[in-house]
Formats: structure tokens, C-alpha cells, sequence
């Protein structure tokens, strides 16, 4: 018994990386440029199933495969951000009028995107099976893309924090988060900034996408679950904390292996609200959020 | 010539008469239409209710709520359970309570948080019930889904037809009351209403609910259309998106904004969604996406903004002449 708990706990470690990347997309996203990105999910979908178009007609494995949908959603978010929130956030009275308009506009592109990665690829799952080695360590069974995933999810996350809090553009993206009109009048290109923000939230996505598909796989109604998770992850983690969101997502990763594997896989997402619900009458600022 | 001049003295009789004609319609319609349109005007009706009682939340308090089917399944299920124990009516009504009473949950939860807390949760939230539902309904009953009796026709048309009433005209009232001038200022700026002696979260909490109601009672009458419903089938994301694109198309501010929106939609869904399956989402995406970024305030926002423009237009012509030598003087 106690090894079966090890082991979930373990796997659900090793899958909390995924969300963890998901999640920080989204809180830079939202942290940035205010836009409550619920498509965000359909981002990962569409990165996925391109892994599988990508790596099946043209044989190229799945880890290469996200060095062509991680740039391929940056491109994506960045247009996105400049041909609809660009324009909606100057013809809106308030930044409360514009989150709420925001969050309706990608309500309306997460089912644009839905649809027409039904259209593309039906509604089957897209098995890849890349890596799918067991690997026995003290009792406990693992997979080698489990591991392999993961440790890709860190290894970006931190890149993504250290760039974030070292780098000149990273921070500027901070300054913009923080007060874009100050950070226009120190010479910050807001707009161009807001743009590569919304582009970056999604490159991680195009990187979960891959990740995700090297271990279950991808079908064109996974958007949903993975916007829920990353949506619960940020609260979690407090909205707009990025280092805060990685955490809460390796947190909500053992969660969820342990509701699946010791309870009944169907009350995954009755937990995380149950989660979610204890925690905006606790905490609603989040583990790592401020105030 | 004098049209418009008696049009604007007459406009309250005008609307009345209006009215009227359309509920005489309305009412006489199961005599002389046919059962698919029927039921295409039922379809029309649903849709009224949830895009208004949506726009009265949401589009007043700026809170957006991405979850109308989480209270209208939430009356499908109402329905599957107390069929065979209690009567229609009744059913009804405790269908749009236990909408009211959950609703009222979720928003002593979330609705006490400014921003986006409320959206975040409401996002998920239909899943979460459906899955809730699935689980529950196998431990208790040990089965998946129900059947429900099939009522004719005009029953349901004309408990609909009630129901949407009974709806408008409480939002027609609400939107009047302290409650709607409350709503509205906590849409223009939530921390000076706050500052002006409204408590906020109760405001939001109880318009919320009662939003909520009209579509569970909403559901309670559907669930007799569909004759076999599951989890699945009660909460589907669909009913969540079209109240909202409907809504929005429409001028989620206005009374009238959701019901011209649902009226179109309706239509155009039932015609479209056989002819083009998947391709009328993309479409309707678009036009989400569309509507929001170029007309923020709806197709009945245009006619302030019209009128205006046309107003303008017509003085200038009236004048003519007379405007330029005043522009001298």
C-alpha cells in the first residue's frame, strides 16, 4: 500500500511538471496582459495533435517536434494578442470593462480553435507511444517519457524564471506587469511587450502540448480538462505569480495521481474544485500570491 | 410625413400594442403552426430565458458567468429525478430553487472576490457538475442516464411561453429596482459603488441567484424534449456558449439586446447546425469574437448610434439653407 501511495505521489510529481508549464503560461498571460486566456488549453490541443501529424508523416520524434510548435504557438499568441487585444484594450473605457470583454473574446477563439481541430483531426486519440520504456527503481514502475517529460518542464520553467527575473526584456515584461504606463514613459514598447508576453504564455503551451502527447495520447477534446487544470493551478498558485504557479502545479500533479489511483478517476475535477473552493475561502490570494 | 413625430408622442401605446400582437401570436401559434416550428419556437423561447437572465448578471455587473448550463442541466436533472413523484409545475419551481440555492453556493464562494475569481470557477464548472452527477448517479442508482415521458408539444410550448414572460418581466422590474441601479453601478465602478452604501456582495450574490433560477426552471422544462438524458447530455458546454454569444450579439446591457439575439441565433442554429455540423461553431466563434471587438454594445446599441448619426443627417437637410447663414453671423 505504502509503495502504491510512493509511487503515485511520484507519478503525479513527474506529471505536476506539464502542469506547472501550463500554468505559468497562462499567469504571465494573465499577470502581462490581463487577459484571462481560456484558450490556453486549446493552444496545448493544437500543439499536440501537430506532434502527432509532425512525428508520424514525418518521423521526427516528439521532442523535436516541440522545437516546431513551441515557436509555432509563440507566433500564434503574439498574432492574436495583436489583432484582437491590441485594439479591444484601447476601445475599452476600463481595465475591469477590458478583462471582462478579454475574457469573452477568448471564450469565443477557444471554440474557433475547438472546431477547427475537429474539423483537422477528429475526435479519436492520436497514440505515439515515444519513449515508452518501463523503468523499475526500488519497487516502483516508471516511464521513461514520464521522467524525460518532466524533467524538459523544469528545465524550461526555470529558463523561464531566470529569464523573467535577469534579463533585460524579462524585465521589462515585469515593469509592464506592473504598471504598464510608467514602464511606457521609461522608454518600454508596451505594446510590443504585451504582444511577446501573450506570444511566451503560449510557446509553453506549444512546449506542454509535445510533453503531454509523449505520454497519453493527444485528442482534440483535451483543450477543456487542460484550461480547468491550469486555471486551478494559477489560483493555486496565486494569479500572477510564476514561480508560484510551478509549485501549485506539481501539488494539484499528485492530487490528481492520487484521486485516480486510489479513489475513482471521475472525481478528478470534483476534487480540484473542492480544492479550489477551500482555497478561495482560506487563501484566495494563493500560496505564493501577494497580500 | 408625420410619422416620426407620431411615433415619438404615441411610443408608449405603439409598444404596447406591440406587445400585445406578439403575444397574441404567441399564444394562438400551436392552432396553425406546424410541429417542427413548434418546436423551433420552443428552442427560441429556451434560449430567450438564458440570454436574458445571463445579460441581467453579467452584463450589468461586468462579472462574467461562463456557466448557464450548469444551472440548466442542473434543472434537466431536477426533472429526471422528481418526474414520477411530484407534478410538472411543481417540478418547476423546485427545479429553478435548487438552481437558486446552488448558484447562491457558488457565489458566497467567489462573488466576494473581485476579479476574475468568479470566471475562473464558473469556467469549469459544468464539467465539474456533470462528472459530479455521473459519479453520484452510479453510486446511488447504479445506472447511467434516464428516460423521461415525453409531454406533447404544446405543453411545453406554452409552459415555456410562461415561463419567458414571467422572466423578461422580472428582469424588466429587477432593472428598475434599487437591485438593477445597484447591478449597474457595480458594473461602472465597483469600488465607488461600494463607497455609496451598496453592499456589493450581496447584491451580486442574490442577482446571480436569481439569474440562475430562470434557467434551472428553464431546464426543468426541457428535460421532457430530450426523452433519454445523462450527465453528458444535460451539461453540455453548448448551452453555455450560445446564451453568451446571443447575449453579447444582441447588447448584453439592453432588455431587449438578448431576446433579438436569441431570436436570431435560434433560427440561424437550427438551420445551420444541420446544414454545416462543426463548421457553424467556427462561424459562430467568429462572430463572438467579432461582435465584441466592433460593437461592443450589441446590434441594439447600434440604433442609439444610428439614430444619432441619422439625426444629424436629417436637421442638416431639414435646415439647409438656414444652417449656412447662420454659420456666418
Amino acid at each position: 500500500m505504502i509503495d502504491r501511495v510512493l509511487q503515485l505521489i511520484i507519478t503525479g510529481i513527474l506529471a505536476g511538471g506539464i502542469y506547472g508549464l501550463l500554468a505559468m503560461g497562462l499567469s504571465l498571460q494573465y499577470g502581462v496582459c490581463r487577459v484571462l486566456n481560456i484558450t490556453h488549453g486549446e493552444f496545448v490541443m493544437l500543439a499536440g495533435v501537430l506532434t502527432y501529424t509532425i512525428s508520424t508523416s514525418l518521423g521526427i520524434n516528439p521532442l523535436v517536434a516541440a522545437a516546431i510548435t513551441g515557436p509555432l504557438m509563440f507566433v500564434l499568441g503574439f498574432l492574436l494578442h495583436i489583432t484582437l487585444f491590441r485594439g479591444l484594450k484601447t476601445r475599452t473605457p476600463s481595465p475591469a470593462v477590458f478583462e471582462g470583454s478579454a475574457l469573452l473574446v477568448a471564450f469565443g477563439v477557444m471554440y474557433v480553435i475547438l472546431y477547427l481541430g475537429k474539423i483537422g483531426w477528429g475526435g479519436l486519440p492520436m497514440p505515439i507511444y515515444y519513449l515508452n520504456k518501463t523503468l523499475h527503481f526500488a519497487g516502483m514502475t516508471f516511464f521513461l517519457n514520464q521522467i524525460i517529460a518532466f524533467a524538459i518542464a523544469v528545465a524550461i520553467g526555470v529558463g523561464i524564471y531566470v529569464f523573467l527575473s535577469r534579463s533585460r526584456l524579462g524585465r521589462a515584461i515585469r515593469a509592464t506587469a506592473e504598471d504598464p504606463a510608467t514602464a511606457g514613459l521609461m522608454g518600454v514598447n508596451v505594446n510590443l511587450i504585451l504582444a511577446f508576453s501573450f506570444g511566451l504564455g503560449a510557446f509553453l503551451a506549444g512546449i506542454a502540448g509535445p510533453l503531454s502527447a509523449m505520454i497519453s495520447p493527444p485528442k482534440t477534446s483535451m483543450g477543456f480538462s487542460n484550461t480547468v487544470i491550469a486555471l486551478i493551478v494559477v489560483v493555486l498558485g496565486g494569479l500572477g505569480s510564476v514561480p508560484g504557479s510551478f509549485i501549485a502545479g506539481i501539488i494539484i500533479g499528485i492530487v490528481s495521481f492520487l484521486v485516480i489511483g486510489l479513489w475513482e478517476p471521475v472525481l478528478t475535477v470534483p476534487v480540484y474544485y473542492a480544492i479550489l473552493m477551500i482555497l478561495l475561502l482560506v487563501r484566495p490570494a494563493g500560496l505564493l500570491g501577494k497580500k | 410625413m408625420d410619422i416620426t413625430r407620431f411615433i415619438s408622442t404615441h411610443k408608449k401605446s405603439l409598444l404596447v400594442a406591440f406587445l400585445v400582437l406578439l403575444l397574441i401570436f404567441l399564444t394562438t401559434f400551436p392552432l396553425y403552426g406546424g410541429v417542427y416550428h413548434v418546436r423551433v419556437l420552443i428552442a427560441v423561447l429556451t434560449f430567450v430565458i438564458l440570454a436574458a437572465s445571463w445579460a441581467m448578471f453579467s452584463g450589468s455587473t461586468g462579472y462574467m458567468s461562463l456557466a448557464p448550463a450548469a444551472f440548466f442541466g442542473l434543472g434537466i436533472y431536477t426533472m429526471c429525478v422528481l418526474e414520477k413523484e411530484l407534478p410538472f409545475l411543481i417540478i418547476i419551481v423546485i427545479g429553478g430553487l435548487v438552481a437558486f440555492a446552488f448558484a447562491l453556493l457558488v457565489g458566497l464562494v467567489t462573488l466576494r472576490l473581485k476579479g476574475m475569481y468568479f470566471a475562473i470557477f464558473t469556467f469549469g464548472l459544468v464539467v465539474f457538475m456533470s462528472e459530479l452527477i455521473n459519479y453520484l448517479e452510479v453510486a446511488l442508482t447504479g445506472t447511467h442516464g434516464w428516460h423521461i415521458t415525453p409531454l406533447g408539444n404544446t405543453t411545453i410550448f406554452y409552459t415555456m411561453l410562461i415561463l419567458a414572460v414571467v422572466t423578461v418581466l422580472a428582469i424588466y422590474f429587477i432593472r428598475r429596482s434599487r437591485l438593477g441601479l445597484a447591478m449597474n453601478s457595480i458594473g461602472g465602478n465597483e469600488d465607488a459603488a461600494e463607497h455609496m452604501g451598496i453592499n456589493t456582495t450581496r447584491v451580486k450574490v442574490l442577482t446571480f441567484a436569481i439569474s440562475s433560477m430562470f434557467m434551472g426552471a428553464a431546464g426543468v422544462i426541457t428535460a421532457p424534449i430530450l426523452i433519454y438524458v445523462n450527465s453528458s447530455i444535460a451539461f453540455s458546454t453548448y448551452y453555455s456558449f450560445m446564451p453568451i454569444l446571443m447575449a453579447v450579439f444582441g447588447g448584453m446591457a439592453y432588455l431587449y439586446g438578448p431576446i433579438i439575439g436569441a431570436v436570431v441565433f435560434a433560427y440561424l442554429e437550427r438551420i445551420v447546425r444541420n446544414e454545416f455540423p462543426d463548421y457553424f461553431m467556427i462561424g459562430f466563434g467568429i462572430i463572438l469574437v467579432v461582435v465584441i471587438l466592433f460593437l461592443p454594445n450589441g446590434l441594439v446599441g447600434l440604433v442609439p448610434e444610428l439614430r444619432g448619426k441619422l439625426g444629424g443627417v436629417i436637421a442638416k437637410l431639414r435646415k439647409g439653407g438656414q444652417a449656412e447663414p447662420h454659420a456666418n453671423t
